[in-house]
């Protein structure tokens, strides 16, 4: 399926923007109604291990959609977009374990931090066109990893951010508490999706489609097409760091990979098993990329041959994301019982 | 009023555009004419700041554009349509209105309404209804056909209520028939909207039958202005573009 034939397809579920009459609230009742399922489900299974999954499945999301909204709402193919995760796993584990101020004191600075970083590096970086921009991206990425490694008196190197990230309670929110930190990451995951939800389906949103399209002609209806770029630029890269946070807290700690490159290529392999045209592609990209990480590694060590068989597999085989594959099989559904209706 | 002042362009040695100076009149309508290579598209390319002219002034009601960027040019009122065109392909035909019709008013930033306002809405609907693309609304762009998605780049350029329009070759790769149908809208959006229209055409039955002015551009350079009748009568214009055919129609 092209990503055409997805929009298109896409459009049957959700042609919202087109509707005249308003819906303001939808959004936030169902991001509401996830978030309540999300914190009962402790109170269903005791199991820890699932409980993990879902906050690792928050902290690779929320990277990966924000991902999505450059390379599938923008067509910006960032192959540096880990360099945030890790900003923000760094920022955060650092301005706990340095300054000892409260956890959203923290969290509010390391987002600061990402916002003036991101704001630098976008403004060299989306002038640039597609491959330029992809590699300059990944050359900044490696600039921070290296960064990370050599300096060693702040970072510890390679031995990443040892002693545990101290996580003092704050407003009767326990950190060091599995529970809260569940429901923190599971809060945290619903507001961003939310967020970047509104985003996309907003005029700005409609008019990073126009950038992706074509954007010769989005500056010549008046679009300031570099000022776009940069924004969503700097917005993803809020929400990446975001997940870097959730990452950080979950093993109290930050280490150099989540600044390494590889980190980039696991958003991308998301987007590419999720699919890139429909907001929720990244989110079942996740779920199925930590859920193959999962198993495949505790049965095999060589567990990077089958993630690359698999990816070729959705990559020729499929063609497209998982999402995508759904929603076309939906649509050739409705469109059978249409005609057989007809 | 349009005033193009001593405007020139050079690429390496070449004079694509060379100390031109045009005057457009409010409300006119103009074709530009002239052979492959005579710096058609790029006269328009410097009028829209696709391309920043080396020297000269383009003058919109006074304010001097020449050199500014594609957007800021837009927001002063000059609106273009493209030779192949220019559209979104994943878009539909209302996305692709409504967005612009929020670029215009500055909404193109605006992350939190899902929902058009009014006056959006209104104004993305007159432009369609303008250009018959109404019932074709839902119709992603790259579905539409050649013809349509040439009426979807004229309604993008004039659902940003431009004071100039600019159509490059509106009947590109259109057969005969579609090409007076769509001649006949170019005309009708110029009469009903009362904008300065000026477009390149190739077709010449076409130019001398509806365009009141024609401007005829050769090696960079203007060639001949003037009314259908003095152009085709234009000895120079006979020689280095129309050849005699014309001539002998004009005759006759």
């Amino acid at each position: 399926m092209t990503e055409l034939q997805a929009e298109q397809a896409s459009k049957v579920l959700d042609n919202s923007v087109t509707q005249a009459k308003p819906r303001p609230n939808r959004d936030a009742l169902i991001a509401l109604a996830v978030f309540v399922v999300l914190a009962l489900l402790p109170m269903l299974t005791s199991s820890k291990f699932l409980l993990d999954f879902v906050i690792r499945c928050a902290a690779y999301g929320l990277f990966a959609t924000s991902l999505n909204l450059l390379v599938g709402y923008t067509g910006l193919t960032s192959f540096g977009h880990g360099m945030f995760f890790g900003l923000g796993a760094y920022g955060f584990g650092l301005m706990m374990q340095k300054t000892g101020v409260a956890v959203p004191v923290a969290f509010v600075a390391t987002l600061a931090i990402t916002f003036v970083v991101a704001l630098v590096i976008g403004a060299i970086c989306v002038r640039l066109k597609e491959i330029y921009f992809a590699f300059v991206t990944l050359a900044f990425q490696m600039l921070i990893h290296s960064t990370i490694l050599s300096w060693v008196s702040l970072t510890g190197g390679d031995q990443g951010l040892r002693g545990g990230i101290p996580r003092p309670p704050f407003l009767g929110i326990d950190l060091s508490n599995h529970l809260h930190l569940y429901i923190v990451s599971c809060a945290l995951l619903v507001i961003g999706l939310f967020l970047m939800h509104q985003i996309a389906q907003s005029p700005f949103g409609y008019t990073l489609r126009m950038i992706r399209d074509n954007a010769t002609r989005a500056s010549f209806i008046g679009i300031d097409v570099w000022r776009a770029k940069l924004t969503i630029f700097v917005l993803a890269a809020l929400f990446a760091s975001t997940g870097g946070i959730i990452m950080a807290l979950f093993v109290s700690g930050a280490y150099p990979e989540f600044a390494y490159w590889t980190i980039s290529g696991e958003g991308i392999f998301i987007n590419m098993l999720g699919g890139v045209t429909t907001f929720l592609g990244p989110m079942v990209g996740t779920a199925l990329f930590l859920i193959l990480n999962d198993t495949v590694t505790r049965v095999t060590e060589y567990h990077g041959i089958v993630l690359g068989i698999v990816i070729l597999f959705f990559a020729i085989g499929l063609r497209k994301g998982l999402m995508d594959f759904v929603i076309e099989w939906y649509v050739q559904r409705r469109e059978r019982s249409g005609e057989r209706a007809s | 009023m349009l005033e193009i002042r001593a405007l020139s362009k050079s690429f390496g040695g070449v004079k694509a555009t060379d100390n031109v100076t045009l005057d457009f009149p409010d409300g006119s309508l103009t074709a530009v004419i002239g052979p492959n290579g005579a710096g058609k598209s790029t006269f328009f390319n410097l009028i829209t700041g696709a391309l920043k002219p080396d020297s000269g002034q383009i003058l919109l009601n006074g304010v001097d554009l020449a050199g500014r960027s594609p957007p800021e040019i837009v927001r002063h009122g000059i609106g273009r349509a493209f030779q192949v065109a220019s559209i979104f392909p994943s878009l539909t035909v209302q996305e692709t209105m409504l967005t612009a019709v929020g670029a215009d008013q500055r909404r193109a930033g605006v992350m939190h309404r899902r929902f058009p306002l009014a006056e959006t809405r209104d104004r993305a609907e007159h432009a369609m209804e303008l250009l018959g693309l109404a019932s074709k609304r839902s119709r992603t762009a790259a579905t539409l056909s050649h013809g349509d998605q040439k009426l979807l780049d004229i309604a993008l350029a004039l659902v940003l209520d431009p004071k100039v329009l600019l159509l490059d070759e509106p009947t590109a790769g259109m057969g005969t028939e579609e090409r007076w149908r769509m001649i006949d809208k170019v005309r009708e959006l110029w009469e009903k909207q009362k904008i300065t229209v000026v477009f390149i055409e190739h077709d010449m039955d076409i130019v001398f039958k509806i365009a009141p002015e024609i401007v005829v551009l050769c090696y960079g350079r203007i060639l001949a202005t003037g009314k259908p009748d003095a152009v085709r009568r234009n000895e120079a214009v006979i020689e280095a573009y129309l050849g005699t055919e014309h001539h002998a129609e004009a005759a006759i």
